[in-house]
């Protein structure tokens, strides 16, 4: 099968002004994955869906990765004049990189039994109007899928044909599978609480039996 | 629309107030079948429309015993998450392991040695021997042969858990392979035990074909039932019996020939129809099939270490990177896709489970066949909850 590389080069020619970044991956036998800006991914995976040499007609994967905003410290060797003297310094910089949600699908071909290809789409930020764009069109295998990822993550997809909640119940606040999700204060009656259990549960006593 | 209007619960209705054409429908009845319905395979709920017998409309609702095994994964070490894997599809521990196991082999680049590679086979099989037999119980108590065939098939099931007890000390719950080879070696005399039980297996499996393949009633309510075309069972991501009965030749043991399946003589038996008999009958056919990688890894398994002396249980941290590991498992392509950024957790964990995949084109399936016939179509799906929840 081509190699990544291969086919942004392929897909730049197919689908024009296509972001397309072919991401590393350090894992010894990992996947190196294509990353597609949103604007164009719906056309870029029916390209993969119909090209005759990829011919990737089964997508066995499609999951969401929540990324946070992180605070990147790395050293860097700054030259600087110290009493008239250029001296090099070692600098702590601090960069912000700004949060976002990630989409992948892993995509695979029956007919000539090759891949993966790792699709990637990220969106802008991590509020619940930054749209990703839903595949489900191309391949009818992401529906309930992208459902899951809606549910758990809260990326919105757009075009998906029925995007509602899967796992959790309808009127289920929040999304458990970002990472600064906090479970609630869930109290349940214990005869005997104890210690943390205790402490919590305090917190829903009524007030009378508070002492 | 953003996401806060999606969420609100008047967003779905299942039941049309007005036809295409505009006029009001008043013949239609809403069902809900399930999630205590014992046709439904534990907590599953099925939303039907019907219109006096036939369905009309159909849509599964789960998420019952949905306990977020993906963010639990991802707050314990790789280690802590295997015994976890069991309880997916607590019907093949055995193959969720391995699954598992893989995805992290590939991610931190361990070996297996020969014999564990053996072991793991055979565990694997052996597993998808109960799966299918008890399936096909299952199927056919759905059907309402009530009781015979699937106590025929829990008498067979139990042997091969005993197998699988005296090996990792639980029938179900195996919790039985590491990164990087098997927990322990098998007991002696287990291999004897094991050659004896599937010597065994073709003879009732020949009984178990006496009994249903032919039958009338078996014929007549599975023929030309529920069915699946070929380009849409691949488009719509079916994987393992389900695909094949549909005639799209695709099993991972061929494709992917992960650990020593290359090693093997063995045929992926296909369906013509890709309706539920076929489904059942290639559940019979990979059995026979399944007999025979048995009979050759038995024959010849070597000695020898059963782990990488290089894998690390404890304080395992795999480099910075991802993987997605993939098997055959008997209910279709289980797969496992970590992110790791180098510490002792993953950072992301997802299961790829088959049957909740499997069930995306349920309603295809079941469109304008009787109320009575959901039942069946569903039973060949072959579903677990613990795993189409997770």
């Amino acid at each position: 099968m081509e190699t990544p590389d291969q086919i942004k080069s392929r897909l730049e020619t197919a689908v024009p002004g296509a972001k397309i970044e072919v991401l590393t991956n350090d894992c010894p036998a990992g996947e190196r994955s294509l990353l597609v800006d949103p604007a164009h991914v719906l056309a870029v995976a029916k390209f993969l869906h119909d090209d005759p040499q990829l011919r990737l007609d089964y997508c066995s994967n499609v999951t969401g990765v929540d990324w946070p905003e992180t605070e990147i410290t790395e050293q860097i060797k700054v030259k600087q004049v110290v009493d008239g003297v250029e001296k090099e310094v070692e600098e702590v910089k601090k960069t912000v990189r700004p949060g976002f949600h990630e989409v992948v699908y892993h995509l695979y071909s029956m007919e000539l039994k090759h891949g993966p290809v790792v699709l990637r789409q990220r969106t802008v930020n991590r509020d619940a109007e930054a749209p990703a764009v839903s595949l489900t069109p191309v391949w009818r295998g992401c529906e309930f899928q992208e459902r899951e990822v809606f549910d758990l993550f809260g990326i919105w997809l757009e075009g998906h044909p029925d995007l509602r909640r899967i796992l959790m119940w309808d009127g289920f606040k929040g999304f458990p599978m970002r990472k600064d999700y906090v479970t609630p204060d869930d109290f349940e009656y214990e005869p005997t609480p104890h210690d943390k259990v205790l402490a919590e549960a305090r917190k829903h006593y009524p007030p009378e039996v508070k002492a | 629309m953003n996401a806060v209007t999606a969420m609100s619960p008047k967003n779905y209705e299942i039941l049309p107030k007005t036809s295409k054409a505009g006029e009001p429908i008043g013949e239609l009845l809403e069902i809900s079948m399930g999630p205590q319905h014992p046709s439904t395979h534990g907590v599953f709920r099925m939303d039907v429309v019907l219109d006096g017998e036939k369905v009309v409309k159909l849509k599964p609702v789960f998420g019952y015993l949905h306990r977020n095994h993906e963010k639990i994964a991802e707050n314990i070490s790789y280690l802590g998450s295997m015994p976890y894997t069991d309880r997916l599809d607590y019907f093949c521990s055995m193959t969720n392991n391995w699954a598992y196991a893989l995805a992290v082999e590939k991610l931190a680049g361990l070996a297996v040695p020969e014999r564990a590679e053996y072991i793991r086979v055979i565990m694997a099989e052996l597993t998808r021997l109960q799966n299918h037999t008890c399936l096909v119980g299952f199927f056919v108590q759905d059907m309402g042969a009530l009781g015979t065939p699937l106590m025929y098939a829990f008498r067979e099931r139990e042997k091969i858990l005993d197998l699988f007890e005296s090996v990792s000390g639980a029938r179900m719950m195996c919790n039985y392979m590491r990164f990087g080879g098997v927990r322990c070696d098998v007991t002696p005399g287990w291999l004897e035990q094991a050659k004896q039980l599937v010597d065994d297996y073709g003879k009732f499996l020949d009984e178990y074909e006496t009994l249903l393949t032919k039958n009338e009633i078996l014929l007549a309510r599975t023929q030309g039932v529920g069915v699946l075309s070929r380009e849409l069972a691949v488009n719509a991501s079916i994987t393992g019996p389900m695909l094949r009965a549909s005639g799209v030749n695709y099993d991972l043991r061929k494709v992917d020939r992960y650990g020593i399946y290359s090693r093997f003589d063995f045929k992926v038996p296909l369906g013509e129809h890709g309706d539920t008999y076929d489904r059942y009958m290639i559940r019979i056919l990979e059995m026979r099939e399944s007999l025979k990688i048995l009979q050759q890894a038995l024959r010849d398994i070597p000695s020898g270490p059963v782990m990488d002396p290089k894998a690390k249980l404890r304080g395992f941290r795999p480099k910075a990177g991802e993987a997605y590991g993939r098997i055959e498992a008997p209910k279709g392509e289980l797969g496992f896709y970590l992110i790791s950024d180098g510490t002792a957790n993953p950072y992301r964990y997802r299961v790829r489970p088959p049957s909740f995949i499997n069930l995306t084109i349920l309603e295809d399936m079941c469109l304008g066949h009787r109320i009575a016939d959901t039942v069946v179509i569903l039973g060949s799906v072959d579903i677990v909850l613990g795993e189409v929840d997770r």
